[in-house]
């Protein structure tokens, strides 16, 4: 057990964790050099080209130290996203210590504190590294202070190396060794597991991916997760390398994979404990919580035929991400569907695109909604994330919505223009510290509503890209919100009814009739777009009926000619979705959620 | 009329003369300029008669259309007439139009072709006013025109048809007024008021596309539209098809309705389209290669289609609904849905129903082109 290191690589986005990664997989020698493609762990193309780590992964390093000792240095890839934090903390509690890299020419991010408080509350001990020395923009001394300064670590401890030309990473493979603790615990004591991780394989199931805490797990035991009390067969258990290594065991202290015929990764919770059927642990290791999504959309496919295909992809793509949750959902406009829970909007956006890219799926998604708490006039409470099920306005007593405290590290300067954006989204409580000079940290409390409405853009766009954001729940609190419905010609187009304060009901909906406005052609008669609360209309906007649409010859040479142009635009016709007596393409739906999403 | 193709009524015969003395900036028709095959045209036309024509028939109408069909000589004409009459058996009461430029009409020549035993004169007057004429780059003058429908009307055959074009900037509806009041004063059996299109492989299209021509607002128009109509039907005139207006229902141009009920049409000459029992096909667009063709074989083809059911119902609906026939009521309940739809027209004002038919209104005709998208033939 001393020969064995499990730690993680933590940063804020971009600051190189994957690439680090990847040239401690090259230096360990797990790939020979000509086979070494970018960013080895990041599978996806999604996350290559996002830079972002969605799902983790981990692999095994082989390392002969300085002392002539032959350790395994398990490295456990964690998501880089806060949508993830959850998996995040199992990750984290997997490891004894993290590496912590900072970017030399960028210094302390939002991230790069989240990540480091939760290091600290696993009691985890902490590298600094600071990477993208290779930089011209680099200033080692400013990222040295502000690991003193921001994150109250030793500046002076902290490694320099840049992953992008391999400088460093001896170093850092040797500080793994000497400065990261290994893992303690008792081979014979009874078996107890955590699971951080879990990947479907189409021939095997799912691969758990976990960390034995004590005792030791052997293909053949039957194991028992905790949280359900459900038992497997184990099939195999073995080591991460870039592939699969089986082995006899897994013991304490160790890192690994676990097969045991487990059809879907929904049969797994990340967190759960995994123990030995007949000889189980005492307790569930601690920190174990369902992850719940906060952020609810619809989504549609854009052919109402191609609806069986949805379910398969839908069914495909939850084989390996048990966080998204769905049930069906239908819309008069858009015909059947799913309603789908995600973990935050950046969660959203990956299933979209990944259904959209590797399912080749045409797909609507209706604006995305937080869940509600709605306090009936009856004394009854209910839950609603989908403005299809909102009550009548008359029947409700109070409406309670998500609340964040939003966390938003950038220089000085941006300071009145991020406030101004938070002030717009409702910010309360807000407050700023300086952790280092030219640097501020707002905090605020905001409705999550309003950040999952173009927020993080609006952001980016403000601060110029040099604004970090991250949040975390607060709970509930009282809100003025109501359901504002898209008619067309008197009639709701229902996937267009949005949930929303109550202040900004009359822009989203004047946005909503202008977009439907600018895509929906005009027809042999006038079109009222208007949105309403309730019976109360807040918005207008007109689509003129066609005052002259005819050719004026029409002779044996012409015939062909405009029944080809009918033909086609017939064809047109029947990607149209009727609603009442007014067709709306696809594009229109599109565009007007788009604008709501973006 | 009948919805059904070919409706049992006699076949029509069209040819189309390939020649003008020179090119209108907005006509995208088929025709060659100081061609020197006009006696070879006549010859192939003939021939191609011979191939298509002569075991078909008897025809009721003969349509001599371009181009300018007066461009042909005296005796080139009689030739080419005198031919078909040969070759092609026709019903004693025949209509047979031939299209003529104002230019090229003298007392002498209209007496020609009632001599002929052309009964039908389509005289391309366009406009009376001399502004007007300029810009549609037509070569005769507004008193050429007015000289030209007196001679058909004092020597020439006894069934008159007027052309006119409107609706260009430039055109006040004051003009556009006195344009119809002129054509009314020969008393015409017939007239053809056609909106300018700006086609695209024309020289106005060609203007416009650099930006150098307006096309007249959407409003304005509905309006030059509303004018002619209104003008036109106030002289007790049947508006039967979307730019064509009859004295009566009885001097409704007979060749032309065959088109739009697909009755068997038979099409001479270059670029001329030929229509029977669910085909289609066309000619060249080419006169010597025409000419050399129909030398060869007979035949001058160079594309075909068959249509569908389906396609037959579409062509059905896009030009029953651009006539006063309209369509059946019957034909629209083999639609799905097709009656609501036709309620909901009604309703809106597009159509009435009445004597088992769908016939657009006035306001129906001016959105005729959307009509057949609003039912749905699947």
């Amino acid at each position: 057990m001393p020969l064995i290191r499990n730690f993680a690589i933590i940063a804020h986005i971009d600051h190189g964790k994957s690439t680090l990664a990847d040239r401690l997989i090259q230096h360990a020698g797990l790939v020979p050099d000509r086979e070494f493609r970018d960013q080895l762990l990041d599978t996806m193309d999604i996350e290559r080209e996002r830079g972002i780590t969605i799902k983790s992964q981990t692999v095994a390093l082989p390392y002969t130290a300085a002392d002539g000792q032959q350790y395994t240095l398990n490295l456990i890839d964690t998501p880089g996203h806060v949508d993830f934090s959850y998996e995040v903390s199992r990750a984290l509690a997997s490891c004894e210590g993290v590496l912590l890299l900072v970017d030399a020419s960028q210094g302390v991010e939002a991230q790069t504190l989240a990540n480091l408080y939760a290091a600290m509350e696993h009691d985890l001990e902490v590298v600094p590294v600071i990477n993208k020395i290779d930089l011209p923009a680099a200033d080692i001394e400013m990222a040295r202070e502000a690991i003193d300064t921001e994150l109250g670590l030793d500046g002076d401890d902290a490694l320099l190396c840049s992953a992008k030309m391999g400088t460093g990473i001896e170093e850092v493979m040797a500080a793994v060794v000497e400065r990261l603790p290994p893992p303690v615990g008792d081979a014979d004591a009874p078996l107890a597991a955590l699971i951080f991780d879990a990947n479907y394989d189409v021939f095997r199931g799912t691969i758990v991916s976990m960390r034995v805490m004590q005792g030791t797990v052997r293909a053949g035991d039957v194991i028992r997760t905790m949280s359900n009390n459900v038992t497997y067969k184990v099939e195999e258990v073995g080591f991460f390398r870039l592939e699969r290594e089986p082995r006899k065991k897994l013991s304490a202290g160790e890192v690994g994979y676990l097969i045991a015929g487990i059809k879907t990764v929904s049969d797994t919770r990340v967190g759960d404990t995994i123990t030995l059927d007949k000889a189980p642990a005492e307790s569930i290791l601690a920190g174990f919580t369902m992850s719940k999504p906060v952020v609810f959309s619809s989504i549609y496919p854009v052919a109402n035929d191609e609806y069986p295909s949805l379910v398969d992809a839908l069914e495909k793509y939850s084989l390996n991400d048990a966080s998204l949750e769905y049930e069906k959902d239908s819309s008069v406009a858009l015909g059947q569907g799913f309603r789908c829970g995600f973990l935050g909007l950046l969660h959203l956006e990956i299933v979209q695109e990944r259904l959209e890219r590797e399912f080749d799926q045409s797909l609507i998604m209706t604006v995305p909604s937080v869940e509600y708490r709605i306090h009936l006039n009856n004394g009854t409470e209910i839950a609603v994330d989908n403005p299809a099920y909102y009550p009548d306005p008359v029947a409700i007593d109070k409406v309670e919505e998500p609340y964040i405290r939003a966390s938003i590290l950038m220089p000085e300067r941006y300071m009145g223009v991020v406030m101004k954006l938070c002030m717009e989204r409702r910010a309360d409580n807000t407050n700023f510290t300086y952790p280092s000079p030219g640097r501020m940290e707002f905090t605020a409390e905001m409705p999550l509503a309003e950040v999952i409405f173009d927020f993080y853009d609006r952001l980016k766009s403000v601060t110029q890209g040099y604004g970090s954001f991250d949040y975390d729940l607060i709970g509930y609190r009282t809100g003025d919100v109501v359901k504002v419905d898209i008619l067309v010609n008197s009639e709701p187009v229902d996937a267009l009814s949005l949930i929303v304060h109550r202040e900004n009901a009359r822009a989203r909906a004047l946005q909503a009739c202008e977009g439907l406005r600018e895509e929906i052609p005009r027809q042999q008669f006038r079109i009222a777009i208007q949105g309403a609360i309730g019976g109360k209309i807040i918005a207008r906007k007109t689509i003129n009926a066609f005052r002259k649409d005819v050719t004026a010859k029409c002779y044996g040479g012409d015939i062909s000619r405009k029944r080809k142009l009918l033909e086609k635009q017939k064809k047109g016709k029947k990607r149209m979705k009727m609603v009442g007596n007014v067709e709306i393409p696809q594009k229109a739906f599109v565009a007007v959620l788009k604008t709501n999403n973006e | 009329m009948s919805d059904d193709p070919d409706g049992g009524a006699p076949a029509g015969l069209y040819v189309h003369v390939p020649f003008c003395h020179s090119k209108c900036p907005y006509c995208d028709f088929f025709s060659e300029v100081g061609s020197g095959l006009q006696s070879a045209f006549v010859d192939a036309a003939l021939r191609e008669a011979e191939h298509h024509a002569a075991g078909r028939g008897p025809f009721d109408t003969l349509y001599l259309g371009g181009g300018t069909p007066s461009v042909l000589s005296p005796d080139g004409l009689a030739a080419l007439v005198e031919g078909l009459g040969r070759v092609c058996s026709f019903t004693p009461d025949a209509e047979i139009t031939l299209e003529v430029n104002p230019d090229d009409v003298t007392p002498r020549v209209a007496k020609l072709w009632r001599e002929l035993g052309l009964n039908r004169i389509s005289v391309g007057a366009q406009s009376f006013n001399e502004d007007e004429l300029r810009f549609l780059g037509r070569r005769h003058t507004a008193h050429g025109a007015l000289r030209a429908l007196e001679a058909v009307r004092e020597h020439g055959p006894p069934n008159l048809s007027i052309d006119l074009i409107y609706g260009f900037c430039g055109q006040s509806s004051t003009s556009l007024r006195e344009s119809i009041d002129s054509a009314f004063s020969f008393a015409p059996d017939h007239l053809s008021c056609y909106q300018l299109t700006l086609e695209p492989r024309t020289v106005f299209g060609r203007r416009h596309a650099r930006g150098e021509l307006q096309r007249l607002g959407e409003e304005e128009e509905r309006t030059c539209f509303l004018i002619v109509a209104d003008a036109i039907r106030s002289r007790d005139f049947d508006h039967y098809e979307i730019s064509n207006f009859a004295r009566t229902s009885l001097v409704r141009s007979r060749h032309n309705q065959k088109y739009w009920c697909h009755t068997e049409t038979i099409g001479l000459g270059p670029a001329a389209h030929s229509y029977r029992d669910g085909r289609r096909r066309w000619n060249v667009t080419d006169v010597a290669d025409y000419v050399e063709r129909v030398r060869g074989k007979g035949d001058a083809t160079v594309g075909s289609e068959s249509l569908t059911q389906k396609q037959i119902r579409l062509e059905t609906l896009l030009l029953g609904l651009r006539t006063a026939n309209g369509i059946s009521v019957d034909f629209a309940r083999t639609i799905d849905s097709g009656l609501d739809i036709v309620a909901a027209l009604v309703h809106e004002g597009l159509v009435t129903m009445g004597g088992g038919r769908v016939t657009p209104t006035l306001q129906g005709f001016l959105l005729a082109d959307g009509l057949p998208l609003r039912f749905d033939l699947e």
